[in-house]
């Protein structure tokens, strides 16, 4: 079959899927979970629960207020110990309600059957208040509430929605799994999302290294109407969303624009699953697959974990002995994840995977001058020169920075990946883009 | 953890390319013309070339070390290249002193004084040859014939013209191989006079593809400047071939095979893009062709890549790579 | 006599005399005017184009000036290398009084050394502490402390601030800094502050600006404010210059007549001060103070 793929940039990391082939194993029961309130794109949840609180798995304890925001539910049965400052991905200390877990009772409006429910009884606006009520957000590392993306504005519309299921970070193997797992439930949660939109054409795209999902996927989808399944060439960042739509539909997102505007909408796999728990089983958002691995590790996984669990749960279940070889713990993949600072951080919405690096591969090597090889131009999916604003950036001339598209950056990393003079070029040029983005708020204040 | 653990923002993961991967793998596509070069040349090509390398890492070190006052970098390979490539681009019989000359000239002023690796606009190793062609008129246009008593002490080289010499001096007449097959196979095997490492277009040609294969450079600029040289040559061939010699002499003749895969890829002083890439080498082509049908110099080459070197940066700005999605498409 | 040198001669008097013509022609009919006061305040101004002023170099600040002399009142605008010789000099010229301002300094608002505030993560990165700060909270773990890289060493034209490589902290110099505020500005975490030098050369300020509860921020730096008021009960009742608000406390510098009081009072050391503070006299024990064998 004949691999579809974006035609500008991107690099090849070594694909390191070694966990691919561990089935998903649910985690034993914790003992305390903090589970942050602003695990979204968008302001904070603001809290509903107070010391003292007994809550169930499902319970409301965080609503989100503004337009774009997301409700937090409890992702356990027992008590609030309090509301507290605690460390997250952004090496920040943010707000959290801290429970103590007593049992495992459920909210009695949650469906728990495993039969799967194919029929889709609500009509398009029910279903994104269920999705709404459910706290659905964006799964693939963005969190964007994915209400919010299916609520059109006048005159908007459109034909396709993209399952991104092509997870092209490395070492990252949860869609993998998910699919291979729980295929049925994400069709049926696509089937959702194309009446949430109105759409009759669905497209999920998959990297070529994942050749089982495909197939099965594939094999699927034939009795759906509307879903086609479309294999993609294995090059990062395939699974970026501009990417996957030049890729697959040959339309390009307009800089400054939202997929929207070329009449698609995506969403990652593991949302498609959320989707389907939301509206079918009335399950808010509670637990995500994440992936737990590292090259010096003895053994790796996928688990099931309950949102609000220190990382280190899974570690503890691998039987990990985390000695002095690691160097590095990033949530997400090693192109575009966080480094954070120890095993003790909460899972949350956006933990897709941890990656441990050994001390070989976490420092970074020594900067030489640029040699003007070219090689970040060539690698940049979005066109921009990364040479140069690497050094408008570095100088602060913020408003050259915005002419030569500081604010178009997708922030892959392809750049930094590929200079052989090892210059931090996406540390400098998030430093412009930031400083754009003020710039630009400044000016509509104004 | 018993350490602390390490914090940088993304990306966690580095490509395996580098500075010295990147130089160092261009000496050694420049082996096959290196060993062809002392087959031919003997003893003074293996003079030039270890003096070329030593004087340039040296003064690379010394600047640096001692006026500069920062650890050197004369290690990286770079400064390797340069000196190379500068041996390449003079006779064999050039004196030891004024091959200093020109690799200060190369690397202190061409390299250092704009800033070191990465900053300079010029390539260096064609600055030092071309400094040196106007301080030693003499030396550097007196090239020792080939394979003759190359290797023995004391005899002095028999020096003879190069074809391009032959060619501007007496026009096509003082080529009466000009055509032969013989001809060619001489130029491609580097049967002829000149400088050490541009002689052998052979040589040159396994060593450019070794970049290509390596991916240190791409196939647009060697193959567009010599397109273009043979093109510019080619019309006038065409218009008059009594007059003037084929592109494909053009092409195997003199250091346009070395300037085309070895000098105007260097990457610190050629565009960004394929595109810029492709301009850069259509006027470095045409230029070079025109110097030597027209210009008082036999050769061109050397010029015109420091000419098209000054409008690099101005490249670059008018030829930026396509922008994702500053145009309208639609499949 | 030769004729190409007599020939070249001419020619070159020719192009000289016809550039010089050239010139004055130019320079008469595009002559810009200006008000000549301005190059006289220009003059008079330090020249150091520092940009404290808030205004684009000296010239940019004598326009401001001129201006403000025409509307006559000054309006706020002073130069803070030039200080109070400097304004005073314009004032005079220009017609305008000028108001005397006390000597200001910079002050780094932060105690969080290597040694009380020690490093549990590591950065590897560029050596800016814009990027460390959108990064994560620092080395430490203190969210509002020092990152150390030196954009305020940077950012400095005067030479007056350099990083100290034992404690990890700026030190400023005070016969160099002219309180142009760059460092200020140049600072993710707004940690430097412009206070007034102080009589003879005594200022007391809080060396911390961490609004973290007490625990939390001890936790990270043992030098930290735990906001637990013990300063503000310390400040004399008559003076009262000591505030505190969201765990952290701050010294007024209009208020504090730096009597050193709080400096003792401070359990964790966060008060710092260019004196050392002079410790009470322990009162005489009550058994000495009775008479003996009455």
């Amino acid at each position: 079959m004949r691999m579809k793929t974006f035609p500008q940039g991107g690099v090849h990391p070594p694909e390191n899927k070694i966990s691919a082939e561990a089935p998903i194993q649910v985690l034993d029961r914790p003992s305390r979970v903090q589970i942050h309130l602003g695990q979204h794109l968008g302001a904070p949840a603001v809290p509903l629960v107070q010391k003292g609180d007994r809550v169930r798995v499902g319970t409301r304890i965080g609503e989100g207020k503004s337009f774009i925001s997301a409700h937090v539910h409890s992702s356990v049965s027992g008590t609030v110990v309090k509301i507290d400052d605690v460390l997250d991905a952004s090496g920040y200390r943010r707000p959290a309600v801290v429970i103590d877990v007593e049992g495992d009772e459920w909210e009695e409006s949650i469906d728990r059957s495993p039969e799967l429910v194919r029929e889709i009884k609500l009509d398009a606006h029910a279903i994104v208040e269920r999705i709404k009520d459910a706290g659905v957000v964006g799964l693939g590392g963005a969190c964007f509430p994915t209400h919010v993306k299916y609520m059109f504005p006048e005159g908007k519309q459109a034909d396709t929605v993209i399952i991104n299921a092509v997870e092209c970070e490395p070492y990252l193997t949860s869609d993998h799994r998910l699919m291979l797992e729980r295929a049925d439930e994400i069709l049926v949660g696509a089937q959702i999302l194309m009446k949430a939109s109105g759409v009759n054409r669905v497209i999920i795209g998959i990297e070529a290294n994942k050749p089982d999902a495909i197939e099965l996927m594939a094999r699927k989808a034939r009795s759906v109407n509307g879903i086609e399944v479309a294999p993609l060439k294995v090059q990062y960042p395939q699974g970026a969303e501009k990417q996957l739509i030049k890729a697959l539909l040959n339309r390009e997102v307009p800089s400054g624009k939202l997929p929207l505007d070329v009449g698609c909408v995506v969403n990652n796999v593991g949302t498609a699953l959320a989707v389907y728990e939301a509206v079918q089983k009335n399950k808010p958002l509670v637990e995500r697959v994440v992936t737990f691995t590292g090259r010096h590790l003895e053994r790796s996984g996928n688990f099931m974990v309950r949102l609000g669990v220190p990382v280190s749960a899974m570690a503890a279940r691998l039987e990990l002995n985390i000695s002095e070889d690691t160097a590095k713990v990033i949530s997400g993949g090693p192109m575009m994840g966080k480094a954070i600072a120890g095993l003790e951080i909460p899972v949350t919405k956006g933990t897709s995977g941890i990656v441990l690096l050994e001390a070989g591969a976490a420092q970074r090597l020594t900067v030489q001058n640029c040699i003007r090889c070219g090689r970040c131009v060539t690698a940049c999916p979005m066109g921009l020169e990364p040479w140069r604003l690497e050094k408008l950036a570095q100088l602060d001339r913020f408003e050259e920075c915005e002419a030569a598209g500081a604010a178009d950056c997708i922030e892959c990393g392809s750049c930094s990946y590929t200079c052989p003079s090892a210059r931090p070029l996406l540390d400098y040029i998030r430093h412009g883009k930031a400083n754009v983005m003020r710039m630009r708020a400044e000016r509509r204040q104004k | 953890m018993s350490r602390n653990l390490v914090i940088s923002l993304s990306p966690h993961e580095k490509g395996d390319e580098s500075v010295q991967k990147i130089m160092w793998g261009v000496v050694i596509a420049l082996a096959p013309a290196l060993l062809s070069s002392i087959y031919y040349f003997g003893w003074n090509a293996l003079r030039v070339v270890v003096l070329g390398m030593v004087f340039c890492m040296g003064t690379e070190y010394l600047v640096q070390t001692f006026m500069m006052k920062q650890k050197s970098t004369a290690l990286d390979g770079s400064a390797a290249v340069t000196g190379l490539l500068l041996a390449f681009n003079v006779p064999a019989a050039i004196p030891w002193w004024q091959l200093l000359v020109g690799s200060v000239v190369a690397v202190g002023i061409a390299k250092l004084a704009f800033g070191g690796l990465g900053k300079n606009p010029f390539n260096p190793a064609l600055v030092g040859r071309a400094f040196m062609l106007a301080s030693f008129p003499v030396h550097m246009t007196t090239w020792p014939k080939p394979l003759e008593n190359v290797w023995s002490f004391g005899v002095d080289a028999v020096t003879a013209a190069t074809p391009l010499g032959k060619l501007s001096e007496g026009g096509v007449a003082a080529l009466p191989n000009l055509g032969s097959l013989d001809f060619y196979k001489d130029l491609l095997l580097g049967r002829v006079g000149g400088c050490i490492g541009e002689t052998a277009a052979l040589a040159i040609l396994l060593g450019g593809i070794y970049m290509l294969y390596r991916k240190i450079i791409t196939w647009h600029i060697p193959v567009v400047y010599l397109a273009s040289l043979a093109a510019t040559t080619g019309v006038f061939w065409l218009l008059d071939p009594g007059k003037y010699a084929d592109p494909l002499f053009h092409v195997l003749a003199g250091g346009a095979m070395l300037g085309a895969w070895f000098m105007a890829t260097d990457m610190v002083t050629s565009p960004m893009t394929a595109r810029g890439q492709i301009i850069f080498a259509v006027g470095g082509g045409v230029i070079c062709g025109l110097i030597r049908l027209f210009g008082a110099y036999p050769e061109g080459c050397s010029y015109s890549i420091l000419i098209m070197n000054a409008f690099v940066p101005l490249i670059d700005r008018a030829f930026p790579p396509r922008r994702f999605g500053r145009e309208v498409t639609h499949g | 006599m030769n004729p190409v040198i007599v020939y070249s001669v001419v020619v070159l008097g020719l192009v000289a005399a016809g550039a010089a013509v050239i010139l004055f022609v130019v320079a008469k009919k595009f002559k810009v005017d200006e008000d000549p006061r301005i190059d006289e305040v220009t003059e008079m101004l330090p020249g150091a184009n520092c940009g404290g002023c808030g205004y684009p170099g000296c010239r940019g600040l004598a326009e401001a000036l001129v201006q403000a002399a025409d509307n006559g009142d000054l309006g706020g605008l002073t130069c803070p290398p030039g200080g109070n010789e400097v304004m005073a000099g314009i004032g005079e010229y220009l017609g305008l009084a000028v108001e005397e301002s006390g000597p200001t300094v910079a002050v780094v608002r932060c105690g969080g050394t290597r040694e009380k505030a020690p490093a549990k993560l590591e950065y590897d990165g560029p050596a800016r502490c814009s990027i460390a700060h959108s990064l994560f909270a620092g080395e430490s773990g203190c969210p509002y402390g020092c990152l150390g890289l030196g954009d305020c060493v940077v950012a400095c034209d005067f030479d007056a601030i350099h990083m100290n490589g034992d404690s990890g902290l700026p030190e400023v110099d005070e016969e160099k800094c002219v309180s142009c505020g760059a460092c200020v500005t140049a600072c993710p975490r707004n940690l430097i502050e412009i206070r007034p030098s102080g009589r003879k050369n005594r200022r007391v300020w809080v060396a911390c600006q961490n609004r973290e509860p007490g625990g939390v921020a001890r936790r990270a730096c043992s030098a930290a404010c735990i906001g637990c008021g013990k300063c503000v009960k310390a400040c004399p009742e008559k003076i009262q210059a000591i505030t505190l608000e969201n765990n952290l406390a701050y010294i007024d510098p209009a208020k504090c007549i730096a009597c050193g009081k709080c400096i003792l009072a401070c359990p964790t050391g966060a008060i710092q001060a260019t004196f050392e503070p002079v410790k009470p006299k322990p009162k005489p024990a009550a058994a000495e103070a009775a008479p003996s064998g009455s």
